[in-house]
C-alpha cells in the first residue's frame, strides 16, 4: 500500500483529489441538482474527456493540437451511426420513399444505404471503431508529421486545417452525413430508450465512472518511466533523442492515446444529448477545448475536469444573461489565462494551498512548527495535483532544509 | 465536337483561370500581412482576420459618411478609404503589439491562444458597433460592371482592381523590405536581435512597427475585399485558416514563397472547382496542401538563413 500510495496515482494527495472528483461528481451532483442540469453536467463531462486528453498530451508532452474536436467528433459521428441505423429500421420510415435508411438521405435522393454504413448495423463494430478509427487517423497524422519533428506551431496549424477539413466534408456531403444539421432523431441503443428519465441517470453515471476511471489510468501512465519522458521530451526534447529514445514514437503514442480518449467521450456525447452534428467538430470547438484545459490547469488531469465544468456553466449562465458579454469574457480569458496563470487554476492553488495550510496549522495549533515551511514546494514531478508539502515536505525539509521544487517551467 | 464548344470550353477554362487569379490575389494580400508577422517575427496572429474585418468596416464607414455627407465625391472615395482602412489596422495593430504581444515573443503556442482570444474580443467589439447583418459598402460606379476581352470572355472589373491593388501592396511590401532603410533594421533584427541592439537599432519599436504593418496590410485585404463580398463581425475567421496555410506553405520567412503557395492554391481551387462542386475542391485543395506539408514541412521556398 505505501507503493502504491507513495509512487503510483501521484501519492497520498493524488488519491485524495480523485477521491473527492468521484465523491462530487456520482454523490455531490446528482443529489444537488435536477435531471436536466444534471442532463448538462453530464455533457460538460464529455468535453472533459477531450480536455484531459490534452492535459497529456499538451500539459505533459508539449504538444498543442487544435483538432482534438475531429476526434470527438469521430467517436460521435460512429456512435451517431450506429443509432441512426437503428432508428431508421423499415418500420418507422414506411413513409420515406425508400424505408430502411435514414431520413437525411432520403431527402437527398440516396436509394440505397452507402457501402461505409453497413458495418454500423453492428454493436461489436461500433465500438471497435470508436476506439479503433480515431487512433488509426491520429496514427497517421502523427507519424506524417513527428517522424518530421514537425512540431509546435506547425502542428496546430495543420491539426486546426484537419479540423476544417473534416468539417468541410461533413457539411458538403450531406446525403452520406446529414450536413450541417448532423445526425437527429436518435432513439434506441439496442432496444434501450435513450431518451427516458432513467436512462439519462444511468448514462451520467455511466459518464462519471468512466470518466473517474480513465483519470486514475492516466494517473498511472504519468506515474511511470512514460511520463518522466514526456515531461523531458516537452522541455529539452533534443537531450531525450540524443539519449537514445525515439521521440517521435512517444508523441505518436501519446496523441493516439488523447484522440481514442476524446473519442469516448464524443461516443458519450452523443449518448447523453441525442444528436451529433459538425458543430462540435470543426475549429472554434477544439479551440474551446484547449480553454477547458487551460483553465483547469495543463497540467492537472482533475484540474481540467473542474476546468470544463467551470467554463462551460459559465457559458450556459451567461449566454442565457448577458449574450453580448460572453464572447467577451472569454476572449478576456483565454488572455489572462495565458498571460496571468499559465497553469491554470490547479497551478494557482498549488502555489498558495501550502501557504494557506500552513498557515492554519499555525492558526489551530498556536505554535510556531518545529521545521520552516517550504516556501513553494512540490515534491514530485508525478503529483501536480496537489502539494504534498504539509505531508511529506517538512519531514524532508528537516533532513534537507530545502524542498526542490518544479514546478511548471510554462 | 465542333469549332464553337471547343472555343466555349477555352473561354470557361479561361474565366475559370481568371477567377483563380482573382482569388490568388485576395489570397496574398491576406497572406501578405501575415507573412510578414508570422514570417519575419515568428509571432502568430489568430487575429488576423479581424484585422481584416476592420479595414472592411472602415470601408463602410467611409463610404456611408460620404454618401451621407459628400455625394459628390461617391466615385473618388475609395482610395482614400483603402488609405484610412490601412491607417485604423495599423494603429489597433500597433496597439495591440504594445499591449498583448510584445509579452508573449518566446512562448509562440501561448501567442496562439493569446490572440485567438483577442479575436473572439475583437469580433464581439464588431458585433456590438455594427450589429450581426452583414454589410457592403456603396461601391463607386466604375467598380461595378464587366470587361469584355473577346467575345465570350468576361472578367469582372472588381477583379481586376483587387488584382491591381494585390501587385501595388506587393511591390511596396517588397521594396520596403529589402531595399529601405527601416526593412533592413527588420531583417537584422529578425536575425540577430541581441546584435542588432548593441547596433543602436531600436528592436522594441522595429518590433511594433512590424507588427501593426502587417495588421496594415491585412486592414487593406479588408478594403479591396468589400469589393467581392459582404461583411460581418465572423468574417475575419472564415479565411484564418487558409491564410495561415498559404504563408506556411510558402515556406515562413519568404515573400517570394508566399506568392506562389498562393497562386498555387488560388489556381488549384478555381480549377477544381469547375469539375467537382465547391465544397469537394475545397477539401481536395486543403488535403493536398497538408499532405505537401507532411512531406515537406518548411514549405515551398526554403529559406537558406540558419536560425
Amino acid at each position: 500500500m505505501t507503493f502504491s500510495m507513495q509512487k503510483l496515482f501521484g501519492g497520498r494527495s493524488g488519491w485524495v483529489s480523485i477521491a473527492l472528483l468521484a465523491v462530487v461528481i456520482l454523490v455531490v451532483f446528482p443529489l444537488a441538482f435536477d435531471l436536466f442540469r444534471l442532463n448538462l453536467i453530464g455533457k460538460y463531462l464529455t468535453y472533459a474527456f477531450v480536455a484531459i486528453g490534452l492535459v497529456t498530451l499538451w500539459g505533459y508532452g508539449g504538444v498543442l493540437s487544435l483538432g482534438q474536436g475531429v476526434f470527438f467528433g469521430l467517436g460521435g459521428y460512429a456512435m451517431a451511426m450506429f443509432l441512426k441505423l437503428e432508428a431508421s429500421d423499415p418500420e418507422s420510415t414506411k413513409i420515406q420513399s425508400t424505408p430502411g435508411i435514414p431520413d437525411f438521405m432520403d431527402w437527398n435522393q440516396i436509394t440505397a444505404l452507402p457501402w461505409f454504413w453497413e458495418p454500423f448495423h453492428s454493436f461489436t463494430f461500433t465500438l471497435l471503431a470508436i476506439l479503433v478509427l480515431p487512433a488509426l487517423f491520429a496514427y497517421f497524422i502523427g507519424a506524417a508529421m513527428f517522424k518530421r519533428r514537425v512540431g509546435g506551431v506547425y502542428f496546430a496549424i495543420i491539426t486546426q486545417a484537419i479540423a476544417l477539413i473534416l468539417t468541410i466534408l461533413i457539411i458538403g456531403q450531406q446525403g452520406y452525413t446529414g450536413g450541417a444539421n448532423g445526425m437527429t432523431d436518435l432513439k434506441t441503443l439496442h432496444g434501450w430508450d435513450i431518451r427516458t428519465d432513467s436512462a439519462k441517470y444511468i448514462l451520467y453515471f455511466l459518464t462519471g465512472s468512466v470518466l473517474i476511471s480513465v483519470i486514475a489510468g492516466l494517473r498511472w501512465m504519468l506515474s511511470t518511466k512514460f511520463g518522466r519522458l514526456l515531461l523531458a521530451m516537452r522541455d529539452r526534447e533534443d537531450r531525450v533523442r540524443f539519449s537514445g529514445y525515439d521521440v517521435a514514437n512517444f508523441k505518436i503514442f501519446m496523441f493516439c492515446v488523447a484522440a481514442i480518449i476524446s473519442a469516448i467521450g464524443g461516443a458519450l456525447f452523443t449518448l447523453q444529448v441525442g444528436f451529433m452534428s459538425p458543430s462540435f467538430v470543426g475549429i472554434v470547438p477544439s479551440i474551446e477545448m484547449v480553454i477547458f484545459t487551460a483553465v483547469g490547469g495543463r497540467m492537472s488531469l482533475v484540474g481540467a475536469v473542474y476546468g470544463a465544468l467551470l467554463v462551460n456553466a459559465g457559458k450556459t449562465v451567461f449566454s442565457e444573461s448577458f449574450p453580448e458579454l460572453w464572447l467577451l469574457l472569454m476572449g478576456g480569458l483565454f488572455i489572462a489565462v495565458v498571460m496571468f496563470f499559465p497553469n491554470g487554476l490547479a497551478g494557482l492553488y498549488e502555489k498558495h494551498a501550502a501557504k494557506l495550510k500552513t498557515l492554519a496549522q499555525r492558526v489551530l495549533t498556536r505554535r510556531a512548527p518545529t521545521a520552516p515551511p517550504p516556501t513553494s514546494a512540490t515534491v514530485s514531478t508525478l503529483a501536480p495535483e496537489k502539494s504534498a508539502a504539509s505531508a511529506s515536505g517538512s519531514r524532508s525539509a528537516k533532513r534537507k532544509g530545502r524542498v526542490l521544487t518544479t514546478e511548471g517551467s510554462r | 465536337m465542333d469549332g464553337s464548344s471547343i472555343s466555349e470550353m477555352s473561354s470557361i477554362l479561361a474565366m475559370q483561370g481568371f477567377a483563380g487569379i482573382s482569388l490568388f490575389s485576395v489570397l496574398l494580400l491576406m497572406a501578405l500581412g501575415l507573412a510578414i508577422i508570422f514570417g519575419q517575427m515568428g509571432v502568430i496572429n489568430m487575429a488576423h482576420g479581424e484585422f481584416m474585418a476592420v479595414g472592411a468596416y472602415t470601408t463602410y464607414l467611409c463610404s456611408h459618411l460620404v454618401v451621407t455627407y459628400m455625394p459628390g465625391f461617391q466615385s473618388y472615395y475609395f482610395f482614400f478609404a483603402v488609405a484610412a482602412a490601412f491607417g485604423v489596422a495599423f494603429g489597433i495593430g500597433y496597439l495591440v503589439e504594445l499591449g498583448l504581444i510584445r509579452f508573449l515573443y518566446k512562448r509562440p503556442l501561448d501567442t496562439l491562444l493569446a490572440t485567438w482570444g483577442l479575436s473572439l474580443i475583437m469580433q464581439q467589439i464588431l458585433r456590438s458597433t455594427f450589429g450581426a447583418r452583414e454589410v457592403s459598402p456603396t461601391l463607386p460606379e466604375w467598380l461595378l460592371g464587366s470587361m469584355h476581352l473577346t467575345e465570350t470572355i468576361e472578367i469582372p472589373i472588381n477583379g481586376l482592381m483587387v488584382m491591381g491593388l494585390t501587385v501595388f501592396v506587393t511591390l511596396g511590401v517588397f521594396l520596403l523590405l529589402h531595399r529601405s532603410r527601416w526593412g533592413l533594421r527588420v531583417r537584422a533584427t529578425v536575425q540577430n536581435r541581441a546584435m542588432s541592439g548593441a547596433v543602436g537599432i531600436n528592436t522594441g519599436q522595429v518590433d511594433r512597427v512590424t507588427f501593426a504593418l502587417g495588421c496594415g496590410i491585412a486592414g487593406i485585404a479588408g478594403a479591396a475585399f468589400t469589393t467581392i463580398a459582404s461583411t460581418g463581425p465572423t468574417s475575419g475567421s472564415q479565411y484564418i485558416v487558409d491564410t495561415f496555410l498559404v504563408v506556411v506553405f510558402g515556406g515562413a520567412g519568404s515573400l517570394l514563397g508566399t506568392v506562389a503557395s498562393a497562386f498555387a492554391i488560388g489556381e488549384t481551387q478555381s480549377i477544381l472547382e469547375f469539375f467537382l462542386n465547391g465544397s469537394m475542391a475545397k477539401v481536395i485543395t486543403l488535403l493536398a496542401i497538408v499532405g505537401i506539408l507532411m512531406m515537406r514541412p518548411e514549405g515551398l521556398v526554403v529559406s537558406k538563413v540558419r536560425r
